[in-house]
């Protein structure tokens, strides 16, 4: 039984690592994305472009114009005599913020009464534009509190004084990568389990090993050890490309990770399999596993929380394996989570690839046999 | 003149091929798939391509239709060099390729309106085509249906009629015949006759069934990408006179007399025919020359020579080499009554569609048992279910006692299987694939050991237990197939289509391991729509529309067919008059 079983994973791995093609899958998207998404996905906003329309024409605007300026976050674009451009520059995307000081700003400053500023962005984008507004938020208040220190005007009677724990700098690419774990080794599983039994009924070998005295859950296991292994391998290589290549500190403990990490990649083992057994070519398997793939990324909270979204979404949530793991691996990365703070997430997942590899192993006998 | 016409005589040759040589790269190995071919062919005749499977046939058609380039040589058609004017040649010659591109979900007739269109036939001058091609085809009452909906063989006449559009000049046809049942396949026959008789058309057409042969004008025999031969069919067949006979010994199992005549000095080909062995003898043997000690008694009685024996004459020419000496202990009882396999009125149902319709045989220890029926005649789903593969929707199966669908995983060890295409691992070497299935069939130790060595040392495979299995060649294929199938030393072997394609050296082979086996008390299931292979099986069934329409052995079956008008009637005639018959009981019972 044992001898069988060490058999299929063998002629499984042979099979997927002496052919050019599938050796390729396991290795060229996942550099590929690691490299997209550790790079240029990132939340943070840098050089902005934007204009500015400076009725005031005095030496306290054009400091103030130089302090956006010089932030690291905006870069000024163009400079605007009238109103009359506005709207074409961010119609043409050209800039996405326009700076309007009014007129009496400088006035109204030295005779301490609330000096106006407006702030015009571009807001079809809502996410950057309210991202825009925080900075633009922050290096005004920077400004008032240094005009209101220099002149000895009163202070603001609150002041936020921002401290952020775990992430200090406030890095998304701390709370993106982590999460490309996930993404990563759910793509590779889902697509060496999903086409591997497609693979072999184009060839016809399915066949050939259902009439040896294989037994079905042989031929099930044979199939999802393999998937086992290349998804925790994958998966392990993604971690240390985080930690050593983009310098995302690891503060948990290894085997919190890995526990979650396996109990994961064995819900999508399931899920590949059920794909695997409806399938009957490569093609169908494929457009099966993006099937599954997109909404799962989108409703696992790699990208939006989840807790923005409408509460039917939300349950659906609950059973994408995906959005387990991700609260498990970006706490194992930031913080030191214990196992019992895990505990929940871990049983999600179990119950998952419960529910995935019976039903897999379910639809199989029902589809071969 | 025009560009790559040339002058003389050649202008009126359909096909001038001159040092004609493409190679293909198949993974690490370099293919020759045409080896320098020089041939030509002659105007308003039927010129076949015939050779197996990998012979080079389909790249020597797309090198003439100008859908490949040639490595070196040039090919004109009726004096327009390919290369130089592939549009001119386009123009002259239509090509219907292996699978023909017809839209399964356009009817027939918008099959024939879009092919017309792509073709740029003149409105005007379609509806008379259109008619002339349908009567031809016999599809005028099917104008309506959709093209997915059509039996194998319509679809390959509606195939011919859309090739056939715009008449062109030469027409090629890549193996027009492959897995067409005998009715259609003599319909097709009688097609291209016509074109060539009334319509004046030269055909070039590849087949690997060398029985082919002899209905065509002129051949080319072409064997691992180099012609072997050229000439009239009459010719190669005549070469041959006086050469092969029937050997008889009642009473003697015939496959310990063909294992004992094939290994005899001057002996060319010896293989079972019915309850016979077809014997061909090198030029200037006698047959009474042939000495065959613990044989005696032997009627022999000279037959007419076919293709086939030229083809293996020149093959065995070509090779030297001759198939081992597999000395077959004959059976010690022939034919003992034990019952292996046991089917009766086995139905499967696919939806409304009865694919096998109340089936009943039963096959006995040692024998070797033929599955006879065009594709679609519900074989491949009686083999299926046979094995396991398949659920049966009712009725009654058995094999060695048990039905494989419902017992336990052990009882498939006493089972081989090999799958209709040699399907293995291609990415794993052939000593991968061997220790796969080894382990598989659950062999471990010295007996797992000793099974991989025979398994490599039995079927030539030691050489190349390290090459990826997908860059074999379809004879090697074929060999470590049958190997991995008997690796567990089963009782019961199916085999789904096992010789197609291959030539018929390796056919030979092939064979002479089957018949050891049958002698030592295995029982063998074979599939096949090769009715030459139907020979070699003691008793078969013949399969049509999912039912069976006559069991018994071949010359029982050849032998209900015999008239005056047919004396010495093949198993296709056999085939096509059960056909007949039960077409007319049809319709006679709908009427």
């Amino acid at each position: 039984m044992l001898a069988r079983l060490l058999a299929l994973v063998i002629k499984e791995f042979l099979a997927i690592l002496r052919d050019g093609k599938s050796r390729a899958v396991l290795i060229g998207p996942p550099l590929i994305q690691l490299i997209v998404f550790g790079y240029a996905a990132s939340f943070d906003l840098n050089h902005v472009p934007f204009a500015v329309y400076n009725q005031d024409h005095s030496a306290i605007s054009r400091d103030l114009v130089a302090d956006f300026a010089g932030s690291r976050a905006f870069q000024e674009v163009a400079v605007l005599h009238g109103p009359e451009r506005i709207r074409a520059l961010i119609d043409s995307r050209e800039v996405e913020m326009v700076l309007d000081i009014d007129p009496r700003f400088s006035r109204n400053l030295l005779t301490n009464q609330p000096a106006p500023v407006q702030i015009i962005v571009d807001g079809r984008n809502s996410n950057t534009a309210l991202l825009i507004l925080g900075y633009a938020n922050s290096v005004i208040a920077d400004a008032s509190a240094a005009w209101a220190a220099r002149h000895g005007a009163a202070e603001p009677p609150a002041r936020l004084e921002p401290h952020a724990l775990f992430n200090p700098n406030l890095d998304s690419h701390w709370f993106i990568i982590p999460g490309i774990v996930a993404l990563l080794t759910q793509i590779v599983t889902l697509l060496v389990v999903g086409l591997s039994v497609a693979r072999e009924r184009e060839a016809g070998t399915f066949d050939q090993i259902l009439v040896t005295p294989l037994r079905p859950l042989d031929i099930l296991l044979g199939k999802s050890l393999p998937g086992l292994i290349i998804g925790l391998a994958e998966g392990t290589v993604i971690i240390l490309a985080t930690v050593f290549w983009f310098g995302v500190p690891l503060n948990g403990g290894l085997l919190q990770l890995y526990t979650g990490l396996f109990l994961f990649i064995a819900a999508v083992t399931g899920i590949g399999l059920m794909i695997s057994s409806l399938a009957t070519t490569q093609q169908q398997a494929l457009l099966g596993a993006f099937m599954f793939m997109v909404p799962s990324i989108i409703l696992s909270g790699f990208a939006t929380p989840i807790a923005n979204m409408p509460a039917p979404v939300q349950a659906l949530t609950l059973v994408n394996p995906m959005r387990y793991v991700l609260v498990v691996i970006r706490r194992c990365f930031l913080e030191q989570p214990s196992f019992s703070s895990l505990s929940l997430d871990y049983a999600a997942m179990a119950a998952l690839a419960l529910c995935s590899l019976t039903a897999a192993a379910w639809l199989f006998r029902k589809r071969v046999v | 003149m025009a560009p790559g016409l040339e002058p003389g005589a050649a202008i009126g040759k359909p096909l001038v091929i001159a040092g004609l040589t493409r190679r293909f790269r198949a993974g690490k190995r370099l293919v020759t798939a045409l080896d320098g071919v020089s041939a030509e062919t002659s105007a308003g005749l039927v010129t076949g391509l015939i050779g197996p499977d990998g012979a080079g046939k389909t790249t020597l058609m797309r090198l003439i239709a100008g859908l490949l380039r040639a490595d070196a040589g040039s090919v004109r058609v009726f004096g327009t060099d390919v290369r130089a004017d592939p549009l001119a040649v386009q123009g002259m010659l239509s090509y219907m390729p292996q699978r023909f591109g017809l839209y399964e979900d356009l009817t027939v007739q918008e099959n024939l309106d879009l092919y017309a269109d792509l073709q740029g036939v003149a409105t005007a001058a379609r509806p008379e085509r259109y008619r002339e091609l349908l009567h031809m085809t016999g599809l005028a009452p099917f104008t309506a249906r959709l093209a997915g909906r059509l039996s194998g063989g319509m679809k390959q006449k509606l195939g011919l009629a859309c090739t056939l559009i715009r008449a062109p000049r030469l027409l090629l046809l890549d193996e027009p015949t492959v897995g067409v049942d005998p009715v259609s396949r003599r319909e097709l026959w009688e097609i291209v006759d016509h074109l060539v008789r009334k319509a004046g058309m030269s055909v070039l057409l590849s087949t690997a069934y060398l029985d082919e042969a002899e209905r065509c004008d002129e051949v080319l025999l072409l064997h691992e990408g180099q012609l072997i031969g050229a000439g009239r069919p009459g010719g190669f067949t005549q070469a041959m006179a006086g050469r092969s006979f029937h050997f008889r010994l009642p009473g003697r199992s015939k496959r310990a007399l063909q294992a004992a005549l094939a290994t005899v000095q001057g002996v060319t080909d010896a293989v079972i025919q019915g309850e016979a062995v077809r014997v061909v003898l090198e030029p200037g043997m006698a047959p009474e020359a042939v000495q065959l000690p613990g044989f005696s008694g032997l009627t022999i009685t000279p037959v007419p020579p076919r293709f086939e024996d030229r083809f293996v004459d020149l093959l065995r020419a070509r090779s030297g080499a001759r198939g081992g000496i597999v000395p077959v202990a004959e059976a010690a009882q022939a034919g003992t009554a034990e019952t292996v396999i046991e089917v009766s009125n086995l139905v499967k149902r696919f939806g409304g569609f009865a694919a096998v319709d109340g089936i009943s045989f039963s096959v006995r220890r040692g024998e070797i048992f033929g599955l006879l029926g065009a594709n679609g005649a519900g074989k491949s789903t009686t083999f299926r279910m046979l094995c396991g593969l398949l659920p049966a929707s009712s009725g009654r199966l058995q094999v060695d006692g048990f039905d494989l669908h419902h017992a336990a995983a052990v009882a498939r060890g006493r089972l081989g299987y090999m799958a209709q295409k040699f399907s293995l691992y291609g990415e794993l070497s052939v000593a991968q694939n061997l220790r796969f299935f080894a382990a598989a069939y659950g062999l471990t130790g010295a007996r797992r050991a000793a099974r991989l060595d025979w398994a490599l040392r039995e079927f030539e495979l030691g050489p190349r237990a390290d090459v990826t299995s997908r860059d074999l060649p379809l004879g090697f294929k074929q060999r470590m197939a049958l190997a991995c199938a008997l690796m567990h030393e089963p009782d019961v072997l199916f085999l789904d289509e096992p010789t197609s394609g291959v030539d018929p050296l390796a056919r030979r082979e092939f064979w002479r391991r089957i018949n050891a086996l049958a002698e030592s008390g295995v029982t063998v299931l074979v599939t096949t729509h090769f009715m030459e292979e139907a020979e070699y099986c003691d008793r078969l069934v013949i399969m049509a529309q999912g039912r069976i329409l006559a069991t018994g052995t071949s010359e029982e079956l050849k032998a209900a067919t015999r008239s005056a008008s047919l004396p010495e009637p093949t198993m296709e005639d056999a085939f096509i008059a059960l056909i007949m018959a039960d077409n007319a009981k049809t319709v006679e019972a709908a009427a």
